[in-house]
């Protein structure tokens, strides 16, 4: 037991440092993102009626698409490096190699998430402009969110990442078991905006900490599986 | 497998035609709804689809997580049948919904939840008959595409639950597995939906072994081909692999 958070931690330390010393996920998916906001926001026109109701959706769809390539990132750098092998090799249990990699991009998620997510509500026009925003709840909706979404797409990564076309197959497998995790966020966000803290955020909030704990424990078991 | 001497296929073939006849009849004799008309008769085909489907994505999870326990070859074939099944029929009924929904909804397709989260399921298990597709080692193909369909399961809860959790313009579920059964329509209906449900299971297993069949035949084929020895006499590679 001592030695699989251990692992975690060692793995998700090393991720982490990794990350900090290249910055190449972290840059690559802040720019995915700010594009898809762009892009959405040239594609809902510059009415400020139509923009505003579509600022959780956007945020939301340019972090889950997010999500898919900086998981994706965190298993095809092993895989080129060539240290996959090794590290499927290490005495210890799988789960804690998908728990440390999960925790990994959970991290660079973390950090895109609390970007995003004030910058992506400013740029459509639900914050700022004199609008006191419940932010302390709209960062519980980032955690939960973002750790739904590195869950599903840390656990697809590692199935994806030996077969052809990753890139493209990575998105079909997971977004099906992300939507859960998109249509949750996106109506927190949404009612936080309008109206603050109800017992429908909540609702909607707790039900995606169980998805969130439900998808951890499910892949977790399974990883030994999906790697072996 | 003495494939020729198989007598329970054309038997669940037999009882599949006698049951559907039944349903048929039931459902067609059945009085026409107060509100929906003669529509109501697509349900009694509409739902049957919806639980088959359900139980075809639920066997792929199940013969899934079988194969990864026994690591045996039939397991894995049987998962991929009911994959395949399942996606047929979720077309099924999905198309049969859209017949029903234009002249009630009005319109072929809304983005409901329950509609959307069905088509979504076209994505996952399109995708898990995609990667058996892209994968050559017939071990991995089994143990990849078991993983996927066993995570895929989750699917089920969340596109049953749909109808509760975010209300949009389907109806609720037609059989509550929660807090009690309650069956809101006249019994002559309650009949002939519960004989054309039974006539859909059988069909299930009935086409599951048709399939699994076929899936048998291809393997002896495909090894024929190649020359390749049986993989079913293989022990060393499931045991000796297994921990990595």
């Amino acid at each position: 037991m001592n030695q699989g958070w251990q692992q975690i931690l060692t793995i998700a330390r090393k991720d982490a440092r990794l990350a900090g010393r290249t910055r190449d996920t972290l840059l690559a998916t802040a720019f995915y993102a700010a594009l898809v906001l762009l892009v959405l926001g040239l594609a809902l026109g510059p009415d400020d009626a139509r923009l505003k109701p579509a600022a959780a959706g956007a945020v939301w769809a340019a972090l889950a698409l997010s999500s898919a390539i900086a998981s994706g990132r965190a298993f095809a750098q092993e895989q080129e490096a060539g240290a996959l092998e090794q590290l499927t090799l290490y005495p210890g249990p799988h789960g804690a190699l998908y728990l440390g990699k999960w925790l990994g991009s959970w991290l660079q998620l973390l950090v895109l998430a609390l970007l995003v997510l004030p910058l992506g509500l400013l740029l459509f026009g639900a914050a700022g402009g004199g609008q006191v925003l419940p932010w302390p709840a709209l960062g519980l909706v980032a955690l939960l969110g973002v750790t739904g979404l590195s869950a599903s797409s840390t656990f697809y990564a590692a199935i994806t990442v030996n077969l052809r076309a990753r890139e493209a197959l990575l998105p079909a497998l997971a977004f099906p078991l992300l939507v859960p995790v998109v249509l949750s966020t996106v109506k927190a966000t949404s009612l936080l905006i309008g109206g603050g803290w109800s017992s429908e955020v909540a609702a909607w909030l707790s039900f995606l900490a169980v998805f969130d704990v439900g998808t951890l424990i499910v892949c977790t078991l399974l990883f030994p599986f999906a790697v072996e | 497998m003495p494939i020729l001497k198989d007598r329970l296929t054309p038997a669940l073939g037999a009882l599949t035609l006698v049951l559907l006849l039944a349903g048929l009849w039931l459902s067609l004799t059945a009085p026409a709804d107060v509100n929906q008309g003669l529509l109501v008769r697509l349900m009694f085909v509409h739902v049957p689809t919806a639980w088959l489907s359900y139980l075809a994505y639920g066997g792929t999870g199940l013969f899934g997580l079988l194969y990864l326990i026994t690591r045996q070859r039939r397991y894995d074939r049987l998962a991929m049948s009911s994959g395949e099944i399942g996606v047929l029929f979720t077309v099924a009924t999905i198309v049969g919904g859209m017949l029903w929904a234009k002249p009630t909804w009005g319109t072929y397709w809304v983005w409901d939840a329950r509609l959307t989260t069905t088509a979504l399921s076209l994505v996952v298990y399109g995708a898990y008959l995609l990667v058996r597709g892209l994968i050559d080692d017939p071990e991995r193909r089994a143990r990849v595409s078991a993983v996927i369909g066993v995570v895929g399961t989750l699917y089920i809860p969340v596109n049953y639950m749909a109808v509760e959790w975010w209300r949009g313009v389907h109806q609720t579920q037609t059989l509550k597995l929660l807090g009690g059964m309650n069956w809101g329509a006249a019994p002559v209906y309650g009949i002939a939906l519960t004989v054309m449900t039974v006539a859909f299971t059988v069909l299930y297993l009935y086409l599951l072994r048709v399939r699994g069949i076929l899936a048998v035949r291809q393997e002896r084929r495909e090894e024929r081909e190649f020359e390749l020895p049986e993989p079913q006499g293989t022990p060393l590679s499931g045991a000796g692999v297994r921990r990595g």
